[in-house]
C-alpha cells in the first residue's frame, strides 16, 4: 500500500497556483485573526476531544457505510456502498463544519455568526449551531431561492435565526456569499463568518477540509471493517465541494484507490447551462480565491444552472482545482436527468431518498459500476438526504404532489 | 515622472489637497463615460477613479453594485473601459486616470496583456480591490514595467507591518479606506483618521487618499485637512443614478464643484 505525504495548502493558503488570500484589505486582519485561532485550535487537545464529543453525541457520528447489495446486484457489477451522510442530525454533511466553526467562533468570543445559504442547508445547520451555543445567527439566501426553498427558510426561523434575503446581483448563493462578506467586513469585531464550502479566502478552505475530513478517516476505518480492504474508487458530488474534499481527504495519500468529483452539468454542458466548473470553467479569481470558474470572455461570473440548488454555484473549493491539475482526483459531470433517474433507483432498491446533490454521485456510481467486475469496489459519499428536494423532483418527474 | 506623482508636486507647491472622484464606467450609460469625466475635471477633479465594472463587486456596496450592474448591462467590458480612457485622452492628456475594480477581468485579460493595453489607453494607475499586498508581487511587477502606478488599500485595521508590505509595492498614492465596511457606508470618523495618517505617509513614502464615507463639501473639507486626497464614489454614483438623461453631466458638475469648494476652503 503507498502512502505520499501530501500537506497543502502552503502557508498563505496556496494549493499549487490555486487558494490564497484575494480580499480587500478591509478583510485581512478579521482572516488573520481568524488563521491565528484555528492554528492554536487545532492543536488544542481539549478543542480536538469536544469537537469529536459532539460530533459523537450531537450529529450522530460515525455515520455508518451501507453496502447497497440490492442496487449492486441490479447493476451486475461493482459492489456499491454508500456512506451514510445522509443519517446525521440536520440531513447532510454540513453539520460536521458548522459545529467546527460555531466552537472557533465562540473561542474568539464572537457572539454573533452569519452564513451564506444556497439550497438552505447550510443555513439551516449554521442556524442550528447558533442556536446549540447560543449566538445570534443571520443568513444570507438570495431571494430566488428564498422563494424556492420555503420549507427550509422556516426550519432557520424556528431555529431563531433571522433570514436576510438578498436582492442583488442573480439573487442566489453567489450574491448571498457577497452580501455574507459585506456583513462581515462592516461589523467584524463581533462577528463570526460560518462559510458552507471549502471555498474563500485561507483558511476557509483548510478549517472547512479539517472539520469534514473525519467522513473519510471513518471510512479509512470502516470499510475493512465491512469488505476487508479499502474501495476501488471513491465518489462524491462537488459544488464548492466540501463534502467529496471530506471523504477524500484521507485518501489522497492512498493512491491506488481512485478519488472521482461529479459536477453538475445541468441540461448538458453543450447547452451552457449548468454548473460543472472544473469540466468547462477556467482559473481566475472569486470570492477570495483563486481557482476554476465559470466565466465569460470578459471574467464576468456567468449565472450557473443544476436541478440541485447545492451544487449551483459558479466556483469551487481551491483544494479540487489542483487536485484535477495534479491528477490526482478526476472530474465527470452527470446530466439533471441523470441525476433524477439515480434518485429514483435508489428509493426503490434501497428505501434511501437522497438528496438532488447526492444523486449526482450515485448516478456516476450507476454509470461505471456494470462494466467493472464483482470485486470491484465503489464507495460513494451520500452527503445529504432529500427531504428538501421533494418539490423539485415532483416538478421535473411529473409526479402529482 | 508618473502623472500621478506631478499632480501632487503641483497640487502640494499649491497648498492645495486633490479631489479624486470616481464613477464607473458605462454608467448609466458607457456614451456618457467620456463627457462625464470631462465634466469631471471641468468642475475640479485632479485624477479620476474609473471603476471597470464586475459581476460579483464584494468589497462594494449597493451603490456602486448597482453602478456596476447598469454598466453590464450595457455590455461594458474592461476592453471597453481603455476604449473610454483612450478616447478621453484625444482631449486630455494631464489628469490621471486610475482603474478601479477586481482581479478576476484583468486576469481574463491577461495581467501582463492587460497592463500594455492599459498604458497604450493612457492609464495611469491600477487599484485591484481583491489584489492585497501578499497577492500581488506579480501584479505590481506588470504594473512598473509598464510604467503604471500600482494602488493599493490600507484600512483602520492595518497593521504595522501591513503598512510595511504596501510600501515595499505601492506608487501614486495609497487609498485609506476610513472606516470598516463597504463603500457608501455611513459613518466617518474624522479624528480616527486623523490619528493615523501621519504614521501612514511617513511610513508609505507616497501621498494618501482617504475614501469611504464622504457625502458632501464639510466631511470632504475636514478630511482635505488631514489627507494629500479626498476620494468621492458612492455620493457621485448617486447623483448619476438620481439625474433624470440629460441633466446627469450637469448635475455631477454642480456636486463635484461643491466638493472642490469644501476642499479648498480655508476657513476655521
Amino acid at each position: 500500500m503507498t502512502a505520499t505525504a501530501y500537506d497543502l495548502p502552503d502557508a498563505r493558503g496556496h494549493f499549487g497556483p490555486y487558494g490564497g488570500v484575494f480580499v480587500a484589505e478591509t478583510l485581512i486582519p478579521a482572516l488573520a485573526e481568524l488563521r491565528d485561532a484555528y492554528a492554536a485550535a487545532r492543536c488544542d487537545a481539549q478543542f480536538i476531544d469536544e469537537f469529536d464529543y459532539e460530533l459523537k453525541y450531537y450529529v450522530g457520528r460515525p455515520s455508518p457505510v451501507y453496502h447497497a447489495r440490492r442496487l449492486s446486484d441490479e447493476l451486475g457489477g461493482a459492489r456499491i456502498f454508500l456512506k451514510r451522510e445522509d443519517l446525521n442530525h440536520t440531513g447532510a454533511h454540513k453539520i460536521n463544519n458548522c459545529i467546527g466553526q460555531a466552537m472557533l467562533a465562540r473561542r474568539m468570543g464572537k457572539k454573533r455568526v452569519i452564513a451564506e445559504t444556497g439550497a438552505g442547508q447550510h443555513g439551516v445547520a449554521a442556524a442550528t449551531v447558533a442556536a446549540r451555543y447560543g449566538m445570534e445567527c443571520v443568513v444570507y439566501m438570495g431571494s430566488e431561492d428564498v422563494k424556492r426553498q420555503a420549507a427550509n427558510v422556516e426550519r432557520m426561523k424556528l431555529l431563531g435565526a433571522a433570514v436576510a434575503p438578498v436582492e442583488s446581483g442573480s439573487r442566489t448563493l453567489k450574491d448571498a456569499l457577497n452580501e455574507a462578506m459585506r456583513d462581515w467586513v462592516t461589523n467584524v469585531s463581533t462577528t463570526f463568518y460560518i462559510i458552507g464550502t471549502v471555498a474563500g479566502p485561507h483558511p476557509y478552505p483548510t478549517l472547512v477540509r479539517d472539520f469534514q475530513s473525519v467522513i473519510g478517516r471513518e471510512c479509512l476505518v470502516q470499510m475493512p471493517e465491512l469488505c476487508g480492504r479499502q474501495p476501488d474508487a471513491v465518489i462524491a458530488c462537488v459544488g464548492g465541494g466540501s463534502n467529496a474534499i471530506g471523504i477524500f481527504h484521507a485518501y489522497i495519500p492512498r493512491e491506488e484507490v481512485r478519488l472521482i468529483g461529479v459536477e453538475a452539468a445541468g441540461e448538458g454542458l453543450e447547452t451552457g447551462r449548468h454548473a460543472a466548473s472544473l469540466s468547462a470553467g477556467h482559473p481566475g479569481v472569486l470570492h477570495g480565491n483563486r481557482t476554476y470558474l465559470l466565466q465569460d470572455a470578459n471574467g464576468q461570473i456567468i449565472e450557473t444552472h443544476s436541478i440541485s440548488a447545492g451544487l449551483d454555484y459558479p466556483g469551487v473549493g481551491p483544494e479540487h482545482a489542483w487536485l484535477k491539475d495534479s491528477g490526482r482526483a478526476e472530474y465527470v459531470t452527470v446530466t439533471d436527468a441523470e441525476a433524477l433517474r439515480a434518485f429514483h433507483a435508489l428509493c426503490r432498491l434501497e428505501g434511501i431518498i437522497p438528496a438532488l446533490e447526492s444523486s449526482h454521485a450515485v448516478a456516476h456510481a450507476l454509470r461505471i459500476a456494470p462494466s467493472m467486475a464483482k470485486d470491484k469496489i465503489l464507495l460513494v459519499n451520500l452527503s445529504g438526504r432529500g427531504d428538501k428536494d421533494m418539490h423539485t423532483v415532483a416538478e421535473k418527474s411529473g409526479i402529482p404532489f | 515622472m508618473s502623472k500621478i506623482q506631478a499632480t501632487f508636486e503641483r497640487l502640494q507647491a499649491q497648498e492645495r489637497r486633490a479631489l479624486i472622484p470616481f464613477i464607473t464606467a458605462g454608467d448609466p450609460d458607457p456614451e456618457l463615460t467620456v463627457p462625464l469625466m470631462h465634466a469631471l475635471v471641468e468642475s475640479g477633479a485632479d485624477i479620476i477613479e474609473l471603476g471597470v465594472p464586475f459581476s460579483d463587486p464584494m468589497a462594494d456596496g449597493p451603490t456602486i453594485q448597482r453602478a456596476s450592474e447598469r454598466a453590464l448591462a450595457k455590455g461594458v467590458s474592461l476592453r471597453r473601459v481603455l476604449e473610454m480612457v483612450a478616447n478621453f485622452r484625444a482631449d486630455n492628456n494631464e489628469t490621471p486616470v486610475v482603474l478601479m475594480g477586481y482581479a478576476n477581468p484583468i486576469e481574463a485579460v491577461g495581467v501582463d496583456v492587460f497592463a500594455a493595453a492599459a498604458f497604450d489607453a493612457g492609464v495611469d494607475g491600477v487599484l485591484v480591490v481583491d489584489y492585497p499586498p501578499e497577492e500581488s508581487a506579480g501584479f505590481a511587477q506588470a504594473m512598473r514595467a509598464n510604467a503604471l502606478d500600482p494602488i493599493f488599500l490600507l484600512a483602520p485595521t492595518s497593521t504595522r507591518e501591513r503598512v510595511a508590505m504596501v510600501a515595499e509595492l505601492a506608487s501614486g498614492y495609497v487609498y485609506y479606506v476610513s472606516l470598516k465596511g463597504v463603500t457608501g457606508s455611513a459613518q466617518l470618523d474624522v479624528e480616527s483618521v486623523a490619528r493615523r495618517i501621519p504614521e501612514i505617509r511617513a511610513a508609505v513614502g507616497v501621498p494618501v487618499g482617504v475614501g469611504f464615507g464622504i457625502r458632501d463639501a464639510q466631511t470632504a473639507g475636514a478630511i482635505a485637512r488631514v489627507a494629500d486626497a479626498v476620494v468621492v464614489g458612492s455620493r457621485i454614483i448617486e447623483e448619476i443614478e438620481q439625474s433624470p438623461a440629460g441633466e446627469v453631466c450637469a448635475r455631477v458638475k454642480r456636486l463635484v464643484a461643491d466638493l472642490r469648494r469644501g476642499i479648498d476652503f480655508r476657513g476655521q
